[in-house]
């Protein structure tokens, strides 16, 4: 109980620290959704070239999309600047976070909540509610379950692999912008139904990793269209263990991590 | 309180060999220490750049995984039970900050009241006596990252006492502090000390940290004690001794002996002599002085601490 308060201050406390200076919070609040917006926009332009994509309208192609974004900005907004990391265990400011009574990476969530990206996730989820509206579902009470779960797995799923990708900095200090590649880049080919990829790179990324339990398996069972691909129509209902999975994943690593951190000189 | 044994930190760094290769090559920052420090105890660290220090206490406080060998801090194991142990330790890293850079100060204090999980009537009680004793009421309102470093580490030593810690870790807390902010530091330090309830550990290059407040002096070298025990012990190891600096009416005559001592310097055209006390009582050597040459003026100069730990560091050299 006490420990959730303490989460609580230090929570707020980054809320007033950020609103301190006013005019900057604003201009990035609304600069912040900007980036999303053209993610988005990416989509329907393509669909202006084409009719169709991988089989897909354009309104299934937006569900699939819209997915994506409200994972990825819900999970961008509370785990994404983990990624701060690397700054701090270069300049051993790790040491500050590890001598409190509290969990390391709960603080170092809360103390550096980028309040500046909350306006993204209400667009990425604008977008979701969009795409529903859009098409023509069927519902049962199975797939409003799953509607509202699945945003919730793709944010966990897409937060484990930023903690993970910015653990790499217990290892690597330089270890730059490598993790992007599977945060941004996954967030991307999240946004488009699986068919569109080819070979071994979809192997690879949408079973092995597991990006197509993101938003493309979710979609296709809240849509009951087969998958082109064969997987059965209730592989959608996995994405919450496929989640799981990969925190379980996530908080290993980050484990190990910390018992790796060396600090510096002084 | 605190106890050590055989305690190592070994670090892994690749060395450049030949234009691609890296050759690994592991190196010791700690090399079996083992230390015991007992509830109240006021314990100088001290040691050159690179003999271990830091790594110790961050070890200590829960930081670091020790390689190898045993700790416990109040009866804590630090790493697996490092939220636990930070409830009952207060640290202050002289260049890391555990205050919130752009709140007032007194926002800080309130969320470590938080953190802590601090009754609010203690916590009222601890802050108000830091006040008084540190001066904190000019710049309570103050936004961290406005504040001089000598108010910021008043701050900082604040933040680390507002829980009550049994154990307090002070890495460096006078480092680039100007004379007036040392001397509240240690003031405060001292008087925290005195009540014999707080057991502390400080590292430090300032020696005078060490003078005014530790009685147990550990020594670190290439991460291995050198020497654990009381400043007079230091003194009494390493002959450091007591000598008389006396300017002269006259040059010094060429062979002058003073029974007792040996010259150690003449300057000023042998205007200055320094001689050092070796058998003889100061009083004997000032008596023996004045009645053989024209004394204008005279001083006694304690050892100097400085001169000790910088022949310790040398005589155990580099590897």
């Amino acid at each position: 109980m006490g420990e959730l308060r303490a989460y609580a201050a230090l929570g707020a406390a980054q809320v007033r620290s950020a609103t301190a200076y006013r005019t900057s919070f604003v201009v990035e609040l609304f600069a912040n959704m900007g980036a999303t917006v053209f993610d988005v926009l990416a989509v329907l332009v393509l669909f202006r070239a084409t009719p169709a994509l991988g089989g897909f309208s354009l309104a299934e192609a937006m569900l699939i999309t819209g997915l994506s974004a409200a994972g990825f900005t819900l999970a961008d907004f509370a785990v994404g600047n983990v990624d701060h990391l690397k700054s701090l265990v270069r300049a051993g400011t790790l040491d500050a976070v590890l001598v409190r009574p509290l969990g390391a990476l709960p603080q170092l969530l809360l103390m550096d909540l980028p309040i500046r990206k909350a306006l993204r996730v209400v667009f990425g989820f604008a977008v979701l509610g969009l795409a529903v509206a859009a098409n023509d579902i069927d519902w049962t009470p199975a797939r409003v379950l799953l509607l509202v779960v699945a945003p919730v797995a793709a944010a966990v799923f897409f937060g484990s692999i930023f903690v993970s990708s910015a653990s790499l900095a217990f290892w690597w200090v330089d270890s730059g912008e490598v993790g992007a590649a599977f945060t941004y880049g996954g967030r991307d080919f999240t946004s488009y139904p699986m068919s569109v990829f080819g070979g071994w790179f979809r192997g690879l990324f949408a079973y092995a990793l597991g990006f197509a339990f993101v938003a493309y398996q979710p979609a296709l069972a809240l849509l009951g269209v087969p998958d082109p691909l064969g997987l059965p129509a209730w592989s959608g209902f996995l994405s919450p263990l496929v989640a799981l999975g990969a925190a379980a994943f996530a908080a290993g690593v980050w484990r190990a991590g910390i018992r790796h951190y060396r600090s510096t000189g002084s | 309180m605190i106890e050590m044994r055989e305690l190592r930190k070994d670090f892994t760094v690749r060395v450049k060999a030949g234009r691609l290769r890296r050759a690994k090559r592991t190196v010791s920052a700690v090399d079996g220490v083992s230390l015991s420090i007992g509830r109240g105890e006021m314990v100088g660290y001290i040691g050159p750049n690179g003999a271990g220090k830091s790594t110790t206490l961050k070890m200590l406080t829960g930081v670091l995984t020790p390689s190898s060998g045993d700790v416990s801090v109040c009866g804590l194991a630090p790493v697996p039970q490092r939220t636990r142990l930070a409830l009952r330790i207060g640290v202050v890293f002289g260049q890391r900050s555990q205050l919130w850079w752009d709140l007032p100060l007194r926002e800080s204090f309130r969320l470590l009241r938080h953190i802590y999980r601090v009754p609010a009537a203690e916590h009222a009680a601890r802050l108000r006596r830091c006040r008084s004793l540190l001066d904190l009421d000019a710049f309570l309102d103050t936004p961290v990252r406005q504040l001089s470093l000598g108010q910021r580490m008043r701050g900082e030593l604040t933040a680390a006492l507002l829980h009550g810690p049994e154990v307090l870790f002070l890495d460096e807390p006078t480092i680039g502090l100007d004379v007036v902010s040392k001397q509240a530091v240690r003031s405060f330090l001292a008087e925290l000390g005195s009540s014999g309830d707080v057991t502390l550990v400080l590292t430090t290059h300032d020696l005078a940290d060490i003078e005014r407040l530790c009685e147990r002096l550990v020594v670190i070298d290439h991460g291995r004690v050198v020497h654990d025990g009381s400043i007079e012990a230091l003194h009494a190891r390493y002959g450091s001794r007591r000598s008389i600096v006396a300017d002269l009416a006259e040059p010094l005559p060429d062979g002058f002996e003073l029974p007792g001592t040996t010259l150690a310097g003449v300057t000023a055209n042998g205007h200055r002599v320094t001689f050092v006390l070796e058998s003889s009582t100061a009083g004997a050597a000032v008596a023996g002085l004045v009645a053989a040459v024209d004394v204008r003026d005279l001083s006694l100069l304690e050892p100097d601490i400085e001169d000790v730990v910088a022949r310790l560091y040398s005589a155990t050299g580099a590897p």
